[in-house]
C-alpha cells in the first residue's frame, strides 16, 4: 500500500470495526475478536506508516475542501505520529483488559461499550493525523460525544451527574473558547494548517496573542488545566478500562496533543519566547502541576487519587509546551507515551484490585499485597515510572523537562518540577506499601484468605504496560527521536 | 420541452394550485395524497431548471399573463429567489412521503383531502411570495399561505391546538395589515407596486419624503418580522408547531419562516437598500439586538421546556435570530451566513420535527417525560434526532458549523468581537437542550408501556427522516451548493446597498 493509502486505513479502521461490532451482539467472543482484530490492525498500520515517515518526509494524505481554504485533510508528522503509536498500542492491552475487567463485572451494555471505544480510538487517529485545526477540531469533538456513553455507563443518577458535567465542560469550552481561537487564527494567518515554526508570527499584537493564548489553553478542556480539570475526577465514575485507556491516554493525551501542536506549529516556539504572556500560562500549568498533586494526597478513593494525579502530571506536557524550548517540547513529546504507560498501569491495578476485591479505597488495601502480588507489583513500577526514577521511562520525560526549564532559565518550573516529584512519591507509594506492609484488618478477606488474583486477561494487560515502563527506559530511544524530529522553524 | 421552458415561472406557482383545486374535490385520502405528492415532486424539479437557467444566463423575467411590468404582475427569479424555491420545494419533497402515515393517524379520515388541499395550497402562497415581484401579489401570497396554514394548525390532534391557530390568526392577520400599509406607502410614494420599479422610483424621491420612507420601511419590518417570528413578534409561534399536525410542524417550520425572511431581504436589500442610507438609521443595530436576544433567551427558554415540539419551536425562534442576525450584519460573509443558515436550518429543523413526528406516530407523545429509554426502540429515528442535533449545535461536519463560521465572519468584518463570542456562547445553550433529550432518550431505561413497545416507523416515515440527516452532515462537508451559492447572492444583494446606485446588471 501507499503511504497515503495506509494513513486513510489507519483512519478507517476504527470506524469499521465500530460498524461490525453490534453485528455480533449475541456473540461476545465473536464480538471481542473483533475489536482485538481491529485494534491489532490499527497498531499493523500505525507502525507501517512509522516505517515509511522514518525517511523524514512527511505524509500528506489527501483531503476534501469544505469551504474557501478550510479542508478535511491530514498530514502525518513526527509529534501525531507518536501519538497515534501510543493511543493504537495501548488500545490492543486495553482490549483484552476490557475482556476480563467487563465479564467478570458481568456488565451491562458490552456492545455500546465496545462500538463507543473504537469509536473513541479512531477519533484520537483522526486527531493525531489532522492536517489543520479544523480537521483537529472535528474529531476533537467527536471524542468528547463518544466518550459520553462510556462515562455514563453505569447510567445510575451518580454517572449521569458526571457525564453531565463531563459534556458541558468538554464541548462548552471547546465551542465558547477553542472555536472562536480557531477562527480567530484563521482570521489573522488565512490558514489553519499546522506548519513548522507557526502561523500566527506577525499577524496580531502581542495583547491580542495574549487573548488567543489564552483562549486556547483553557478551551482545550481535554488538556484539564486548573480551573477547567473538574471534569477528570468526575469521570471516574466510568467502568476502569475507558479510565484507563480514554482518561489516562487517549482523551487527555488529545488535549495535551493538542495543546503542543498549537503551540509549535500555530503558535511557534519562536513567537511564544517573544510574548510576555506565555509565562502567565507556564504558570497557571505548574500551579496546576502543584495543586493536582496537593489535591491527589487528600483523596482516598483510588481513582480518583489517580485522576488528580492525571490532571498534575498533564500540566507537565503544557509546561513543556509554554517552555518554548526544543528540549521542553521533546519532554513534552515524551511525556506524552511515557505518563499513557505508567499511568494505564495504575488504572489497570485499581481496576484489578476492584474487580478482585472490590475495594475502592486506599484506606482498605492493608495486606492486600500480599494476595494479590502481580497486581501490586506492576502498581509499584508503574508508581515509579510516572515519579521518574530509574530504571522506568518516566524518567526520560522529566530529564527533558528539568533541562528544558534549564534552558529556557525558567528555575521556579525547575523547582516546582522536583517539588511535584516528591508529592508523587508521597502519595502513590503508599498505596503499594500498604498493599505490601500493612496489617490486613482482622476478619477482612485479605485475612481469611477469601481473594485471590484478577482474571487472568487483566493480569496480562497490567503486567505488558508494567513491562512497557521498564522497556521505555532502555528502549527509550526511537521516541526521543520522533520527538526530536519534530519540526520546530 | 422548449415549450414549456419559458413558463415554468408560472407552472411554479399554478401547478400547486391545481393540484390543491384537485385534492379539494377528492374524498379519498390516499388519492389526495398521491396528487400532492406528485405536484411536490415536481416542485424541486422546476426550482431546479430555473436555478439553473439563472446561473447559466442571468435573471427570469416573466410577464404574468401578458402583461409587461411594471403594470401587470411581474414574476421575477434571481439567484436569490431561485436558491429559496428550491429550498423550499426541495425540503417539501423530501418531507412529504413521511405525510401519508402521519396524517392518517392524525387527521380524521374525512378531512384528510381537505388536509392535503390546504397543504398544496400553503406550498403555492409559500412559493409564490418567492417567485413574485410585485409588492401587493406578496401580499395575497402572504395571505394564501398563512390562511391555509392556520387551517393545517387547526387541525392538531389537541383542542389546544384551535386556539394556537386562532393565536396565529391574530398575529398573523396584524402582521399582514401592517405589511399592506407599508406597501400602501411605498405605492403613494413611488406609484408602483412592481419591486424593480419601486427601487428605481425611490431612489428619485426628494428628502422632504424621507420619513414616509422610513414609515414605509418600519411597517413592512413590523409586517414581515411576525411573519417569520423575528423576537420578540415570535410568541404565535411555539404553540402553532406544538400543537399543530406533526407533518404541518415538519413542512412549516422547514419552510414558512424562511420564505418570510426572503422576503425582508428582498426588502431591505432590494427594494429600499439602494433609496436609504442605513448608517443613517439604527436598523441594523436593532435587529442585531433583537437577533442576538433571540439567540440567548428563546434558547434559554427551549431548555426548560418538556413539550419537545415546543422546545423546537423555541430553538426555531433563536435559529432565526441567527439567520436575521446575518441580514443585520448586512456585510458579505454575514449575509452569505444568514443566507445559507436558511437552508441548513430548514434541513436540520426538517429533521428534527420529523424525527419527533415518527415519535408521535409510536409513542403518542412528544413530550420529554414519556419518551425515556426511547433510544434502544427506536434506534433510526432517535440517531437522526441526536445527528440532526448535533447540527443545531453548530458541530464542525455539519450543516449548522458552516453557517456559523460565515456568521462569525461577517460579525469580526464588522469589528465586533463580542458577536463572535455571542455566536459561539448561544450554541452552549443548544448542547444543554438537545444534550437533555439524548441523555433521556439514550440514556435511561424505559418506564412507560408505549414506549417499551415501540419501534422505528414504517419505510416511508423512515426514508424521509434520513434522507434529511443524511443532508445535515453532507451539506457540512460539501458546501458549494448551500453556502457557495449564498455567497453569490450576499455579493449581488449587497453590491446594490448603500451606494443607492446599484452597479450594472446587478438584479434588485
Amino acid at each position: 500500500m501507499t503511504p497515503e493509502a495506509l494513513v486513510i486505513a489507519a483512519l478507517a479502521i476504527p470506524f469499521v470495526g465500530a460498524a461490525l461490532i453490534p453485528l455480533f451482539t449475541n456473540n461476545p467472543n465473536a464480538r471481542e475478536t473483533v475489536t482485538l482484530v481491529t485494534a491489532a490492525l490499527l497498531f499493523i498500520i500505525v507502525v507501517a506508516i512509522a516505517g515509511s515517515l522514518s525517511d523524514g518526509a512527511q505524509l500528506q494524505a489527501v483531503g476534501i475542501d469544505v469551504f474557501a481554504g478550510i479542508a478535511f485533510a491530514f498530514r502525518v508528522e513526527p509529534l501525531g505520529m507518536l501519538f497515534a503509536l501510543v493511543a493504537s498500542s495501548l488500545w490492543i492491552v486495553n482490549s483484552i483488559y476490557s475482556i476480563g475487567y467487563m465479564r467478570a463485572g458481568d456488565e451491562p451494555r458490552q456492545t455500546t461499550y465496545y462500538v463507543c471505544f473504537a469509536i473513541a480510538v479512531g477519533s484520537a487517529i483522526g486527531i493525531a493525523f489532522a492536517q489543520n485545526l479544523f480537521t483537529l477540531f472535528l474529531f476533537y469533538e467527536a471524542l468528547t460525544i463518544s466518550t459520553y456513553p462510556l462515562v455514563t455507563h453505569k447510567r445510575d443518577a451518580e454517572a449521569m451527574r458526571s457525564g453531565r458535567l463531563y459534556l458541558l465542560l468538554l464541548l462548552g469550552t471547546s465551542m465558547a473558547l477553542l472555536l472562536p481561537a480557531i477562527f480567530a487564527t484563521f482570521a489573522l494567518a488565512g490558514t489553519l494548517d499546522f506548519k513548522a515554526g507557526g502561523i500566527l508570527a506577525g499577524t496580531a499584537s502581542g495583547a491580542t496573542l495574549a487573548l488567543l493564548l489564552f483562549l486556547y489553553v483553557f478551551g482545550i478542556g481535554k488538556a484539564a488545566v486548573m480551573p477547567v480539570h473538574s471534569w477528570l475526577p468526575a469521570a471516574m465514575v466510568a467502568p476502569t478500562p475507558v479510565s484507563a485507556l480514554l482518561h489516562a491516554v487517549a482523551v487527555v493525551k488529545a488535549g495535551v496533543f493538542t495543546i503542543l501542536k498549537v503551540m509549535v506549529y500555530v503558535f511557534g516556539i519562536d513567537l511564544l519566547q517573544e510574548l510576555s504572556a506565555t509565562d502567565i500560562f507556564l504558570y497557571v500549568a505548574a500551579l496546576t502541576v502543584l495543586l493536582a498533586s496537593l489535591i491527589a494526597m487528600t483523596q482516598n478513593n483510588l481513582k480518583r487519587r489517580l485522576a488528580y494525579s492525571t490532571v498534575s502530571q498533564l500540566s507537565y506536557i503544557v509546561v513543556g509546551a509554554l517552555l518554548a524550548t526544543q528540549l521542553g517540547v521533546i519532554g513534552g513529546a515524551m511525556q506524552i507515551a511515557m505518563h499513557a504507560f505508567g499511568k494505564i498501569t495504575l488504572f489497570f491495578c485499581a481496576g484489578a484490585i476492584y474487580v478482585a476485591a472490590h475495594k475502592v479505597e486506599v484506606s482498605e488495601l492493608d495486606g492486600l499485597g500480599r494476595v494479590m502480588p502481580i497486581t501490586f507489583g506492576a502498581f509499584l513500577i508503574g508508581a515509579l515510572s510516572i515519579i521518574g526514577l530509574p530504571p522506568f521511562g518516566g524518567l526520560w520525560s522529566k530529564w527533558f523537562l528539568l533541562l528544558g526549564a534549564l534552558e529556557a532559565q525558567h528555575i521556579a518550573i525547575l523547582v516546582v518540577l522536583v517539588i511535584s516529584s516528591l508529592l508523587n512519591i508521597a502519595y502513590l507509594l503508599p498505596i503499594p506499601f500498604r498493599g505490601f506492609f500493612g496489617t490486613a484488618p482482622e476478619g477482612s478477606p485479605q485475612a481469611t484468605g477469601g481473594i485471590q488474583e484478577a482474571p487472568l486477561p487483566c493480569l496480562i494487560a497490567l503486567s505488558v504496560t508494567a513491562l512497557g515502563c521498564l522497556l521505555l527506559f532502555f528502549f527509550a530511544e526511537p521516541l526521543h527521536a520522533l520527538a526530536a524530529a519534530i519540526p520546530l522553524r | 420541452m422548449s415549450s414549456v421552458l419559458p413558463h415554468l415561472p408560472a407552472l411554479q406557482v399554478v401547478v400547486p394550485l391545481f393540484g390543491a383545486v384537485i385534492a379539494a374535490f377528492l374524498r379519498r385520502g390516499a388519492i389526495a395524497f398521491v396528487v400532492a405528492l406528485a405536484v411536490t415532486w415536481l416542485m424541486p424539479v422546476i426550482a431546479a431548471t430555473m436555478l439553473w437557467q439563472v446561473i447559466e444566463t442571468g435573471p427570469i423575467s416573466y410577464a404574468m399573463g401578458g402583461w409587461e411590468p411594471p403594470w401587470g404582475i411581474e414574476y421575477r427569479v434571481d439567484l436569490l429567489s431561485a436558491f429559496v424555491l428550491l429550498l423550499v420545494s426541495a425540503v417539501a419533497a423530501a418531507i412529504m412521503p413521511f405525510a401519508r402515515q402521519s396524517v392518517k393517524l392524525e387527521i380524521d379520515e374525512s378531512r384528510e383531502a381537505w388536509f392535503y388541499c390546504m397543504y398544496l395550497l400553503c406550498l403555492t402562497g409559500l412559493l409564490g411570495i418567492t417567485i413574485t415581484g410585485d409588492a401587493f401579489n406578496a401580499f395575497v401570497f402572504l395571505e394564501v399561505s398563512s390562511l391555509s396554514s392556520y387551517v393545517m394548525i387547526a387541525n392538531g390532534l389537541d383542542r389546544r391546538a384551535l386556539l394556537a391557530a386562532f393565536q396565529y390568526l391574530v398575529m398573523g392577520t396584524v402582521g399582514a395589515t401592517f405589511y399592506v400599509i407599508g406597501v400602501g406607502f411605498l405605492y403613494l410614494l413611488t406609484g408602483s407596486l412592481n419591486f424593480v420599479d419601486i427601487a428605481d422610483r425611490l431612489a428619485n424621491v426628494g428628502p422632504e419624503q424621507f420619513s414616509a420612507m422610513v414609515a414605509a420601511l418600519a411597517f413592512v419590518s413590523a409586517g414581515v418580522g411576525i411573519k417569520l417570528a423575528l423576537f420578540p413578534l415570535h410568541a404565535w409561534l411555539p404553540n402553532a408547531y406544538a400543537f399543530a399536525p406533526s407533518f404541518a410542524t415538519a413542512f412549516l417550520a422547514a419552510s414558512a419562516t424562511k420564505v418570510a425572511v426572503y422576503l425582508i431581504i428582498r426588502l431591505y436589500y432590494s427594494v429600499f437598500g439602494g433609496a436609504i442610507d442605513y448608517a443613517a438609521l439604527p436598523i441594523s443595530e436593532v435587529i442585531i439586538v433583537l437577533s442576538v436576544a433571540a439567540m440567548f433567551i428563546a434558547s434559554a427558554i427551549a431548555v426548560f421546556e418538556n413539550n419537545l415540539k415546543r422546545m423546537l419551536a423555541y430553538s426555531s425562534v433563536a435559529q432565526i435570530g441567527y439567520v436575521t442576525l446575518g441580514i443585520g450584519l448586512a456585510n458579505q460573509a454575514g449575509l452569505t451566513g444568514g443566507i445559507a443558515h436558511l437552508f441548513n436550518h430548514a434541513v436540520m429543523k426538517g429533521a428534527l420535527f420529523v424525527a419527533l413526528g415518527c415519535v408521535f406516530f409510536r409513542v403518542g407523545s412528544c413530550m420529554l417525560d414519556e419518551v425515556t429509554g426511547l433510544g434502544r426502540r427506536m434506534p433510526i429515528t432517535m440517531a437522526a434526532f441526536a445527528i440532526a442535533g448535533l447540527g443545531l449545535i453548530g458541530t464542525p461536519g455539519t450543516v449548522g458549523f458552516i453557517s456559523k463560521w460565515y456568521l462569525a465572519q461577517g460579525a469580526l468584518d464588522s469589528g465586533s468581537w463580542l458577536l463572535v463570542f455571542a455566536i459561539v456562547a448561544s450554541s452552549v445553550i443548544s448542547v444543554v437542550y438537545i444534550g437533555r433529550v439524548v441523555e433521556v432518550v439514550w440514556f435511561r431505561e424505559p418506564t412507560s408501556k408505549a414506549v417499551i413497545e415501540a419501534s422505528d416507523p414504517p419505510l416511508s416515515m423512515l426514508l424521509p427522516l434520513i434522507a434529511l440527516t443524511a443532508a445535515v452532515v453532507y451539506f457540512g462537508i460539501e458546501t458549494s451548493a448551500s453556502a457557495g451559492l449564498a455567497s453569490r447572492a450576499a455579493e449581488i444583494l449587497t453590491g446594490a446597498l448603500a451606494t443607492g446606485v446599484p452597479p450594472p446588471g446587478a438584479p434588485q
